[in-house]
């Protein structure tokens, strides 16, 4: 492998690790911050152990999503200088920004809220948890946006032989990256609502502190119906603004080979690249796939015969991992839906049938957000700037092949055993359940 | 052209604090395996940067993002020039920041000691090899027409490690006394007596580190066209002195702000012997990086600049009110008895 294919194994690697941890993050910092809101509110201690017990868990994950954030910030210059130079003028910007506005306000509060609990009133201890809250998600819209102008560049001009930033607004209000700010937040939501509603599965079905874990069940529920049916929204959104941005893109999400008005959608689709054409298409829905584009069934979709070889991405990682990710937004709607029900009617203690699938569906949005992220980035391909900057031409001169193969060993490596420490630490803590009553003492 | 020189100056701002901040927290988890005997002890140290070390991590991303929007040009080659030596310091402060929130969570003795030499490697690696990769910087880089002709270890040259190690001396420094503040008990009585122990040695490293800059660089140019700025290497060496002065009178706190000043002095010393270079070329000086010829856009630097002069004195206020609200001592005891510390 050259040193261009082993960057971009490095940096997909160490991307999609950050995004196991961060979307945890994103979501349970609001959980969190409603629970002990409820605490503050009801005075009940119910609510002060919940937010002790998931707080702890969110601390243990919050710890990686910190550390690999680092690599993600220096991995543009290493590997990516040529990239670095011709675009920093303006993809540099929303990175500063984020880390002014967003990385100082979450750690800081992060460190202040662990350690403050005797010290300042309710009220203030609640408060610094949504300035974490706060400050996580709106770290996550700058990083989006810096993303999202990688998708959909505006605001710039070429100019001394770069990119150079013209219309700061047209960055900051890029309705691309809005769209995926929301995509990817309410990800986050439902993947942590789901990581709540199947570790208190797990303790229903031991019939262990029963009455807390019921509690905490129904605030994962709400969220996680709510989060579901906001992230197939929007994701709808997303695809639209694909189809009119990246063809390439959409045509490869489709597998749609030929140009064609009224395109159908077959859910039933296998691929066959080689050949240029889906070995297998059943159980057509006529003009849904314009339908699916445009909201409109007359629309012409654009196939990828009629896009150069040169300009498509790889078409059937992409497709399979459109497909695989919208299959399981489907579920999610379906079983927080019936939770939410079931929590409601309080009828979950009986459903062990459901309660297990709950437990075992931990690892799903978690695989649901892998794959969009897949479609996002391979989906762009061969682009890293698209229609501006192509992926070959944005690696660093002088960095070799060995050197990054070295890197990505040891990337590999390292995370490999963070990660098994922190999923160690994760089952520990989140099997042995909340502490004990006597905690309000000394608190 | 102004907002190039905005830009150098906050952009120095940006390491000086970062150096300040995470320089004590560097130095404690370089000291905590010497300073602390048991395992409560340990945690005492630990906690005493606990809430503390991410906060003052964020100055260094914070400094690497403003290159990036800043000074693209010199971001890309800073970063892709000295790519081992940032991944070594990488891999250092990823194992460090888990390690703080790990050490207490797993069983057994091998755990903790596990992650306490984490604590350690992952404290002193980042020390040393900040000052070898400022130390060539202020020096300048192997950089010609053709591009970088510098490797890892030709960046361990003798002057790359003796800056080095007068980093290493620094935070050392710096983080003793940090515990000498924070902490009682016998772990206090063994800190503030490295703080007056260390200071000797930190002195003369930064005599010798601030003589030797005068011999294979440029160094002191931008002092002779302006003498009177040689103040601020002055400076550092009377913030040592000071310190020292203090430790010896039991004012810790004063002996703490003192070691703050001199690091700032010692990181705008650097820095006013590299304008208006950021990376000076030691070959072909027609390819050194400076502030004019890898700068953003005036138009970038000006939205920059808003946006910096609006946020950064907002942090600065809440970071400094946080660690107002988290002052004090802590003990052995009151450690142990908290549930919720490291
Ligand atoms: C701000 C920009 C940005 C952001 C937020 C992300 N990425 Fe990315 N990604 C890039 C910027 C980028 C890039 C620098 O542009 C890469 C490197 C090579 C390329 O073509 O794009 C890339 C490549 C890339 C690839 C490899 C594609 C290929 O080479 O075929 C994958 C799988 C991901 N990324 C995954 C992710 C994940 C899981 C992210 C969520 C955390 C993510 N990206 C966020
Ligand atoms: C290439 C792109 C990225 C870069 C350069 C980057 C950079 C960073 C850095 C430096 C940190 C550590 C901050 C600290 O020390 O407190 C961090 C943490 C974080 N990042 Fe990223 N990141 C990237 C991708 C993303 C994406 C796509 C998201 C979300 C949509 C995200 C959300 C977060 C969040 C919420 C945190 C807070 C802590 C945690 O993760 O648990 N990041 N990131
Ligand atoms: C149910 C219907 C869903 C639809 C129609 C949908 C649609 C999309 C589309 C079109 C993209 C690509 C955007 C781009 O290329 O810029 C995308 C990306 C993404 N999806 Fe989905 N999605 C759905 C469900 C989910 C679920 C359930 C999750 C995770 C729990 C998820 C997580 C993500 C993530 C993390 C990305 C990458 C970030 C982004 O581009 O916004 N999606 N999705």
């Amino acid at each position: 492998m050259d040193a261009l294919m082993l960057a971009r194994l490095q940096f997909a690697v160490t991307c999609l690790f950050h995004f196991i941890f961060v979307p945890l993050t994103l979501g349970l910092s609001v959980m969190v911050a409603v629970m002990e809101t409820l605490y503050v509110r009801r005075g009940e201690e119910k609510y002060l152990r919940m937010t002790k017990f998931w707080g702890k868990l969110f601390l243990i994950n919050f710890a990686l999503g910190v550390v690999t954030g680092i690599t993600m910030e220096f991995q543009f210059g290493m590997n990516w200088a040529e990239y670095s130079k011709y675009v920093g003028d303006i993809f540099g910007a929303p990175l500063a920004i984020e880390a002014t506005v967003a990385f100082f306000l979450e750690s800081t509060f992060i460190g202040l809220w662990v350690f403050s609990w005797e010290k300042v009133s309710k009220k203030m201890h609640a408060t610094f948890i949504w300035l974490v809250a706060f400050g996580t998600n709106m770290s996550a819209l700058w990083i989006l946006l810096a993303n999202a102008w990688m998708q959909k560049p505006v605001g710039y001009v070429l100019r001394n032989g770069r990119a150079e930033m013209s219309d700061f607004g047209a960055l900051v209000f890029n309705p691309y990256g809005w769209l995926k700010f929301l995509h990817t937040n309410l990800s986050g939501y439902v993947i942590a609502a789901f990581f709540v509603m199947g570790i208190s599965a797990y303790h229903l079905l031991k019939k262990n502190e029963t009455e807390f874990f019921r509690a905490s069940f129904r605030i994962a529920a709400v969220f996680g119906f709510i989060s579901s049916l906001g992230v197939a929204m929007v994701g709808d959104l997303n695809g639209q603004e694909v189809a009119r941005y990246q063809p390439a893109k959409f045509a490869a999400m489709e597998s749609h080979w030929e140009t064609r008005k009224g395109a159908p959608m077959a859910l039933l689709q296998v691929p066959l690249e080689s050949e240029e054409r889906n070995a297998v298409e059943l159980i057509k829905i006529p003009k849904m796939l314009s339908i699916l584009a445009t909201h409109d069934p007359h629309a012409e979709i654009k196939g990828l015969k009629d896009i150069p070889k040169e300009d498509r991405p790889p078409v059937t990682i992409t497709f399979f991992s459109f497909r695989i990710m919208v299959g399981l937004g489907t579920l999610f709607i379906l079983l927080s839906g019936i939770a939410l029900y079931l929590s409601l009617r309080n009828r979950l203690e009986g459903k062990t049938l459901f309660l297990r699938i709950l437990l075992y569906s931990i690892p799903l949005p978690y695989i649901a957000a892998q794959l969009g992220w897949i479609v996002a980035e391979v989906g762009r391909q061969p682009w890293i700037v698209y229609g501006l900057m192509r992926t070959k031409d944005a690696i660093s001169r002088n960095v070799s092949a060995g050197q990054v193969l070295v890197s990505l060993l040891l990337f590999t490596f390292f995370y490999g055993i963070l990660g098994v420490v922190d999923i160690y630490l994760m089952y520990k803590f989140g099997k042995k359940g909340p502490e004990p009553l006597s905690l309000k003492a000394e608190v | 052209m102004e907002y190039q020189v905005t830009w150098f100056v906050l952009w120095g701002v940006l390491w000086a604090v970062y150096f300040m901040l995470d320089g004590f927290d560097l130095g404690v988890g370089m000291l905590m395996n010497f300073i602390a005997r048991s395992d409560g002890e340990k945690r005492l140290v630990i906690n005493t940067i606990g809430p503390f070390w991410d906060g003052n991590e964020v100055w260094l991303i914070t400094a690497g993002g403003a290159t990036f929007a800043a000074f693209p040009t010199t971001y890309a080659y800073m970063f892709s020039y000295l790519y081992p030596a940032l991944l070594i310091i990488l891999f250092a402060l990823i194992f460090r920041g888990v390690a703080f929130e790990f050490r207490g969570k797993g069983e057994g003795d091998k755990w903790k000691r596990s992650w306490d030499i984490a604590i350690f490697a992952g404290s002193s690696l980042p020390a040393l090899l900040f000052g070898v990769a400022f130390g060539n910087i202020f020096r300048g880089l192997p950089i010609d027409a053709s591009g970088y002709h510098g490797t890892l270890f030709s960046l361990l040259n003798p002057f790359g490690l003796l800056s080095g190690v007068f980093f290493v001396m620094m935070f050392l420094q710096h983080g003793a006394l940090w515990l000498s503040i924070k902490t009682d008990g016998e772990v206090r009585a063994r800190a503030e007596k490295a703080s007056s122990g260390l200071l000797y040695p930190v002195i003369f490293t930064a005599v010798i580190f601030l003589t030797a800059t005068a011999f294979p660089s440029k160094f002191y140019d931008n002092f002779a066209k302006a003498p009177l700025l040689v103040a601020v290497p002055m400076l550092a060496v009377l913030g040592f002195a000071a310190a020292k002065f203090m430790t010896a009178r039991g004012k810790w706190k004063g002996a703490f702000f003192a070691s703050c000043a001199s690091i700032i002095a010692v990181m705008a010393t650097g820095m006013i012997s590299l304008y208006p270079n950021l990376i000076p070329s030691s070959i072909d000086p027609a390819h050194s990086l400076t502030i004019f010829n890898s700068s953003s856009s005036p138009y970038t630097l000006k939205i920059m600049t808003i946006v910096a002069l609006l946020f950064v004195p907002v942090v600065i206020a809440y970071q400094f009110w946080v660690y107002r609200v988290l002052k004090g001592r802590l003990t052995v005891e009151g450690v142990v008895r908290d549930k919720h510390s490291y």
